[in-house]
């Protein structure tokens, strides 16, 4: 059955994968390409372009257009997304849970001012993933991304507003 | 109920337009619940962020279930679920279905080409929003240098300095009180 297939594949991804975005991939293509044989690596790799080019968490969007490709459904989508946001969701209420009951506790409290600090690391250890030759084209694109922190961080632009002149500006510019 | 679908709006519309990492929609979720409509203050915000770092799977979905369940309870919860999910399972279903190869588009790579340092910028922001926060300057701030370093050029997996940093945290400050 697929689509309990699609369900319990990305169910394990969602459940085995930390830290998000690029550090999932791995583990999706050893899961899609290699132990099921549901697409090539070719399309692997279309898949992860699009997922640049797409908004929205590129787990979600494997899923989905794995689901998609695999069943030619959209329940085949949903079974692979549901799959993968279903770990999320379980631990998410967990940790909701026990830390409603222990928020006074001065371990919870130390365990935070730790964790806090690594947390910083970790962000920016996503953004310097990102900051590889593909995305860096050429000088322009640090002065976008400078220029981009300064308008968010500064002058306040919304993000929203931010990502939509920056698609203007590459359309002019490249 | 209106609480609901207003969470279920900002979360649709964020994950709508937001690229890359979960983490670079974290200064469009603040500005939003945080500055304009003042459903938690900013320390309970990063709080958030920092346990939902510490959970499996996309952190973008961690993030907006953890909110919505904290602001609005379980209307709250299936409200973010579906609205930070939904735009990207539209988004990629279209393409499946209607347009293959849209990554192949000039238009579209051309845009991508100035979107992405902008999304780059995005994720560095709470970087330093939550450093200045918190208190990491100064010579303090080389632990999430070295953290970064350790993530980028190693294959050592974030759930350890994760777990690690939470044994550090409370051997550490616990220590210090006594």
């Amino acid at each position: 059955m697929i689509f309990l297939q699609l369900f319990k594949t990305f169910f394990m991804i969602g459940m085995f994968s930390f830290g998000g975005g690029y550090a999932m991939l791995p583990l999706i293509q050893n899961e899609v390409v290699s132990n099921h044989n549901w697409i090539t690596n070719s399309q692997f790799t279309d898949i992860v372009a699009v997922s640049q080019v797409t908004p929205g968490p590129i787990a979600i969007n494997a899923a989905t257009y794995i689901g998609y490709s695999t069943t030619g459904t959209i329940w085949g989508a949903a079974c692979a997304t549901a799959g993968v946001c279903l770990p999320s969701l379980i631990v998410v209420i967990l940790l909701y849970a026990f830390l409603q009951k222990f928020k006074e506790s001065v371990h919870v409290k130390n365990a935070f001012k730790g964790l806090k600090i690594a947390v910083i690391g970790l962000i920016l250890g996503a953004a310097l993933i990102l900051m590889t030759p593909e995305n860096f084209i050429d000088y322009t694109s640090v002065l976008l991304c400078i220029a981009s922190f300064i308008a968010c961080y500064r002058y306040n632009v919304s993000p929203i507003t931010l990502i939509l002149g920056a698609a203007v500006i590459g359309i002019f510019l490249y | 109920m209106y609480q609901a679908w207003e969470l279920f709006c900002v979360f649709f519309k964020i994950g709508a337009f937001t690229l890359g990492s979960g983490l670079a929609m974290m200064p469009q979720i603040k500005r939003e619940l945080v500055t304009r409509r003042h459903w938690l203050d900013e320390d309970e915000f990063i709080d958030i962020v920092a346990v939902t770092q510490s959970a499996p799977g996309p952190i973008a979905v961690n993030l907006a279930i953890f909110l919505g369940l904290r602001i609005g309870g379980v209307k709250g919860l299936i409200a973010t679920a579906f609205g930070s999910v939904l735009p990207s399972f539209i988004i990629i279903l279209m393409i499946a279905m209607l347009f293959q190869g849209i990554q192949n588009e000039p238009m579209f790579i051309a845009a991508f080409k100035a979107i992405k340092p902008a999304s780059v910028a995005l994720i560095l922001v709470p970087v330093v929003t939550i450093a200045k926060r918190t208190g990491v300057i100064g010579f303090k701030f080389l632990i999430p240098v070295v953290i970064a370093l350790l993530i980028t050029f190693t294959p050592l997996s974030p759930i350890y300095i994760i777990i690690a940093s939470i044994v550090i945290g409370i051997l550490y400050y616990g220590y210090k009180k006594e």
